[in-house]
């Protein structure tokens, strides 16, 4: 499956899941700060991924989680380099440019998750 | 105590589906508030309670109701056509997915009228129950299991489904 086919897939989860137009789907979109995404939507947006591309996704594989239980990847509320160094290498579908940069704030992190990360996600899964 | 909008237990498989039933009756004060047109009307929000709680115990009894499960999206309603006063509903409902986090469910809404006795479709609801104690932010809950309560392990046993909570 090309990324294309990947794309439009995504386009219909994220239709069904948070009730969005296609339109609004685009590869830069994030799904919290564009898409209206909540916590709870990301375990729906994970179980509608799993029955579409016929996968299982762990618990923490698409979506950061728990990072605050610890303190070396979280301190006054900021992703430490450790941290950081340890989601780049779990998440290599993210794209960390943003947070690497500037505020790293861990209530920001939500907001790389964007539909493209979403495509990076299902081609790796597919092709491993 | 807790709101009951199911009134028994009809069908079970494990892990798999629950059925429910409740009897609709002008003895309930809320239809007497929900009046349309002159005819008391169910709530659609009660119903989707209705398929939330048979939904529900079926997700609590994969885990012998250990986890506290707690509706979390009501990812999709429907419903055709009013339920009033001596109406029977059916909820059946079904896992779809389930894992540590929660799960995603699928129901339907029969009625039966008071005059009938056949039973027809009138709604969908899909559902999402999270299992909190294992949140995505980590914030951390009592431990009494405050979800199900003595009422719910009443309906079970009123089913002859005691032995699921045990």
């Amino acid at each position: 499956m090309n990324r294309d086919a990947i794309f439009e897939k995504i386009q219909e989860v994220l239709d069904d899941a948070l009730g969005v137009d296609e339109d609004e789907v685009t590869p830069d979109a994030s799904l919290t700060a564009d898409l209206g995404a909540e916590s709870i939507d990301f375990l729906d947006i994970v179980f509608r991924l799993e029955k579409t591309f016929d996968f299982k996704i762990s618990q923490g594989e698409l979506f950061p989680e728990n990072l605050t239980e610890n303190p070396d990847w979280v301190a006054d509320g900021n992703l430490t380099d450790a941290g950081l160094a340890m989601l780049k290498e779990r998440m290599t579908h993210v794209d960390f440019t943003a947070i690497e940069a500037g505020d790293r704030n861990i209530s920001k992190i939500g907001d790389l998750i964007t539909v493209n990360s979403l495509v990076n996600f299902v081609e790796i899964k597919l092709a491993g | 105590m807790r709101w009951l909008w199911i009134d028994c237990i009809v069908e079970h498989e494990e892990g798999k589906r629950l059925v429910a039933i409740k009897n609709v009756s002008l003895a309930e004060d809320v239809l007497h508030d929900h009046v349309i047109d002159g005819k008391p009307i169910m709530p659609f929000s009660l119903l989707i309670e209705g398929v939330a709680q048979t939904a529900g115990i079926l997700v609590g009894s994969t885990s012998k109701f250990k986890e506290k499960v707690i509706l979390a999206k009501i990812a999709k309603a429907s419903l055709d056509c009013d339920v009033t006063a001596g109406d029977t509903v059916r909820y059946d409902t079904t896992i779809n997915r389930l894992d540590e986090a929660g799960a995603s469910t699928s129901g339907t809404i029969d009625r039966r009228v008071a005059s009938g006795e056949a039973w027809e479709r009138i709604g969908r609801v899909e559902l999402l129950f999270s299992h909190i104690d294992n949140n995505m932010s980590g914030t951390e809950f009592p431990e009494d299991n405050f979800v199900f309560s003595n009422n719910f392990k009443m309906i079970l046993e009123t089913a002859g489904l005691a032995d699921l909570a045990e």
